[in-house]
């Protein structure tokens, strides 16, 4: 069976629903933690975007781009997920509408 | 020469009593007061024998005070022999006032602040005189005009004093924006304010040019020198101390306008219109505030009216083109006018403030030094030879009777006005009973020795200064053929009116008051002064006060400016309140908001082409 | 065969996504984002990205997700109450959201409308040799610096989320 190739605008077309997605999770939802994991929803998405571009242009570069968002991914997930366990030591809730100090 | 010292010594006076003079003594601020004002006498005196028999001008150039465009304007003095006239007047008539005020004055509050007041006036009324061009002369009107505010309202505490020096003020600022035209229409003609360059131009110019700026100085002369229709101020600036009515508004502010008529006489003579125009309204001047002053009560009043009407024969004499009769009055009216203010002063000083003459009388025994003084000036004013007032009363009435016949029997009948209520003043204050319940007491020496040389001078002025022979070689030639007959047609019009005053106040003193009962109506019209001020203040200051009350006030500062910032700032803080709900703490909305800006991000370098 | 296999991943992947958006209990939201994950890992191996598909798996779904298990675990996170509300985000969210995703569906498809596409097998530079050495070469200051940002975040995680000493 022959290889049919894929579009590359598939993959980014694929890149953006994710993003979206992830968006829309980040508006809509009221728990903080899901927040957060929207947020690395849209990181996957983009990091998507940069392997395939890294693809159209034959460089490696858009691989090393996607590792560095991995990583700081990674460290900013570890600080936020503490910051959240701190908000939750004193506000004792996880809904983020309830974190409203900052009001007009 | 040093010119400037003449006005400069009363403005030192002004200075030193203006800013020390709360800690002097009295006599400290007098030596400063008097002394300044006879040095300046003194040198007036110095300048004259320094230049001699002038028959041309001398100027003295001090700086250029503007200088744009075509225009340069400078500080510039100069003398002729009208300059030394007024000069002489001036400082001589304000010396011996400025003694006189030691005595009045001196149970009055406030001593210093007069003093310096009178220097003030004394040091802008010289600068108009010395003036060689417009400008500076303007800025001598409008001091004078000033220091008349001042000295007016010298009463502050009272309003009527505080409203007379308003009306004062503002009804010349009307004559002054004559003018302020006058100067600019000669600046946009000649190119220039200086005495000597319009007057060497004005002959050449179209004569409807000259009559515009000729009738536009007339509007400043009615102005400052109290002619119709802008003569309401006088009689209210009686709410001064009397020495003020006696300097101001007898021997030299109000001249000030028969002084610029006579000196642009050049612009008047090749404007026979704008000349007519002023005898008809000094005749008419002089005719109507005659009239007025029959009937007052007050002493002030009465002598107010008459400066009035003496300066419309003034302006009388130099319409018809007698300019040295018209100043030759002018000087002659100082002497006796200040005389019977300063008399009046003395009358209402030694009554301790009495003012009404119904409430005088007999006072010739009481007060006879004020008596005697004081008939001397009446018998001047009368225009009885050989007095003072005789010789220039009679040279202006020959020019009225070569311009217009109507004119002479009008001044003439206007004379016997004249020496009418003088004498009715006199035979009411001095002779008969005494009906108030004052002690009367003699004014100290210090008043009554310039009384005294004012007398003189109002009985032997006509010989001792004969002004219109020293004037001649400035003004041009009037043919004016002696006329015996006018002459003693008007000396009999003054006989009849000191003999029906004898009449009616001296003998018969109950035919007055039936003669006003018969004739009620006009004798309240006339008493009343013909209602002038009401009709001014229903016609003119009502409807001006209303509409800056409601129009500009209301209307355009507190709705429009007020409005426009107060509605700039709420605007401000609507548009911050909006804002404001933007800052809701909702992480959610936030995002909400990064979202819709990314998406506009898009879209605009989608349309901006920066996606290819 | 990549047709096939990028289909079914990306309809995987979408799925994932759309659960972690809609489920009410974080868990299952973590459970399904390891699903997306996974199966971009796939859609990296189509594309010739071998050390990042290894790394994310490794890294993503086997630490990051078990990190995010572990705080819904400890903080003992239920299904989501809804209370509170905003307006801005209800009122504008849905359509800002389309016209982002119409947006860029509408560039992207203009501006790959020929036909560049992707073989399995079409990118062989994306193995650790080549990541390493792009690593320690080009990228080294990046390298650096993200280790120190490591550092810091560790740090910052004990100081944020460590009892108070009594």
């Amino acid at each position: 069976m022959t290889d049919v190739p894929v579009p590359i605008s598939w993959f980014l077309t694929l890149s953006a629903i994710l993003f979206v997605l992830g968006v829309a999770g980040f508006v809509f939802r009221r728990s903080v933690i899901t927040v957060f994991m929207s947020i690395e929803l849209m990181l996957n998405a983009v990091n998507l975007s940069f392997v395939t571009f890294s693809y159209q242009l034959k460089q490696v570069n858009g691989h090393l781009f996607a590792f560095f968002v991995m990583v700081v991914a990674a460290a900013e997930a570890a600080v936020g997920l503490a910051i959240i366990l701190t908000v939750f030591k004193n506000r004792e809730t996880l809904n983020i509408d309830d974190v409203d100090s900052m009001k007009n | 020469m040093q010119l400037w010292l003449i006005p400069l010594l009363p403005l030192a006076g002004f200075l030193i009593n203006g800013v020390f003079g709360r800690r002097f003594s009295k006599g400290l601020v007098n030596s400063v007061a008097i002394g300044s004002v006879a040095l300046s006498f003194a040198w007036v005196l110095k300048t004259i024998f320094a230049l001699g028999a002038l028959a041309g001008v001398y100027r003295e150039h001090y700086f250029t005070w503007i200088r744009s465009g075509v225009v340069n304007i400078g500080c510039d003095f100069g003398v002729d022999r009208l300059t030394i006239v007024m000069l002489l007047v001036v400082t001589g008539v304000g010396a011996l006032i400025h003694i006189y005020s030691i005595g009045y004055m001196a149970h009055e509050g406030g001593y210093y602040r007069f003093f310096a007041f009178l220097n003030l006036f004394m040091f802008f009324m010289l600068v108009l005189v010395l003036a060689s061009n417009y400008l500076v002369m303007f800025v001598g009107w409008e001091g004078v005009g000033l220091c008349s505010y001042l000295l007016i309202g010298f009463y502050f505490d009272k309003k009527f004093a505080t409203d007379a020096g308003n009306k004062a003020f503002i009804v010349n600022r009307i004559g002054d924006f004559g003018f302020s035209l006058a100067m600019f229409y000669m600046v946009k003609n000649f190119g220039s304010l200086d005495f000597a360059t319009v007057f060497k131009q004005a002959p050449g110019a179209p004569e409807a040019t000259l009559t515009v700026i000729g009738l536009l100085l007339m509007l400043g002369a009615c102005g400052k020198s109290a002619q119709l229709p802008l003569y309401v101020w006088l009689p209210d600036a009686m709410a001064g101390p009397t020495p003020v009515s006696a300097l101001i508004h007898a021997a030299t502010m109000v001249t000030a306008g028969v002084y610029m008529t006579a000196r642009s006489w050049t612009i008047y003579t090749h404007a026979p219109a704008a000349m007519n125009a002023i005898a008809v309204i000094g005749l008419a001047t002089a005719f109507f505030a005659a009239t007025i002053g029959l009937a007052q009560n007050d002493i002030k009043k009465v002598f107010a009216y008459s400066t009035v009407s003496q300066l419309g024969y003034m302006f009388l004499g130099v319409g018809c083109g007698a300019f040295s009769a018209g100043i030759y009055h002018l000087v002659t009216h100082a002497f006796f006018k200040a005389l019977l203010f300063l008399g009046a002063g003395s009358v209402i000083h030694a009554l301790s403030g009495e003012q009404d003459l119904r409430n005088m009388g007999g006072l010739r025994k009481k007060i006879p030094w004020t008596y005697a003084t004081m008939v001397c000036a009446a018998v001047a004013i009368a225009g009885l030879p050989p007095f003072s007032g005789f010789f220039s009363k009679d040279a202006i009435l020959v020019a009225a009777y070569q311009h217009a016949p109507w004119m002479y029997w009008l001044g003439t009948l206007t004379a016997g006005m004249t020496a009418f209520y003088v004498f009715r003043a006199i035979f009411l204050a001095f002779f008969g009973e005494y009906r108030g319940d004052k002690h009367a007491h003699e004014s100290p020496p210090v008043m009554l020795i310039p009384l005294a040389i004012l007398a003189l001078l109002s009985l032997a002025g006509g010989f001792l200064f004969k002004v219109p022979q020293f004037l001649a070689p400035i003004f041009p030639a009037l043919e004016a053929p002696e006329n015996p007959a006018l002459v003693a047609i008007s000396v009999v019009a003054g006989v009849l009116g000191i003999a029906l005053a004898w009449l009616m106040y001296g003998a018969k003193p109950a035919l007055a008051d039936s003669f006003a009962a018969s004739m009620n109506g006009l004798y309240t019209l006339v008493y009343n002064k013909y209602f002038v001020d009401e009709i001014y203040g229903a016609t003119v200051v009502d409807p001006l006060v209303g509409g800056s009350r409601v129009v500009l006030w209301k209307g355009v500062d507190a709705g429009l400016i007020d409005g426009t910032a107060n509605g700039v700032a709420a605007r401000a803080r609507n548009l911050g309140s909006l804002l404001r709900l933007m800052q809701s703490g909702n992480i959610r909305s936030y995002a909400t908001w990064v979202l819709f800006g990314s998406v506009l991000l898009i879209v605009a370098m989608g349309i901006a082409g920066g996606l290819r | 065969m990549t047709l096939a296999i990028f289909l079914i991943f990306a309809v995987i992947a979408v799925v994932c996504a759309i659960n972690v958006v809609v489920q009410t209990h974080p868990i299952s939201s973590a459970i399904s984002l390891v699903g997306v994950m996974g199966s971009l890992a796939v859609l990296y191996l189509q594309l010739g990205a071998e050390f990042i598909a290894a790394a994310q798996v490794i890294v993503y779904a086997g630490a990051i997700m078990v990190l995010f298990v572990f705080v819904i675990m400890l903080l003992n996170a239920g299904a989501e109450v809804k209370h509170g509300r905003s307006l801005t985000a209800q009122l504008l969210g849905a359509p800002l959201l389309v016209a982002l995703l119409g947006l860029l569906a509408y560039f992207v498809q203009r501006l790959y409308p020929r036909g560049a596409s992707v073989l399995f097998g079409g990118f062989r530079h994306g193995t650790p040799l080549d990541i390493g050495r792009a690593l320690f070469t080009t990228y080294l200051l990046p390298f650096e610096a993200t280790s120190i940002l490591i550092l810091i975040g560790i740090v910052g995680a004990i100081v944020l989320a460590r009892k108070e000493m009594d």
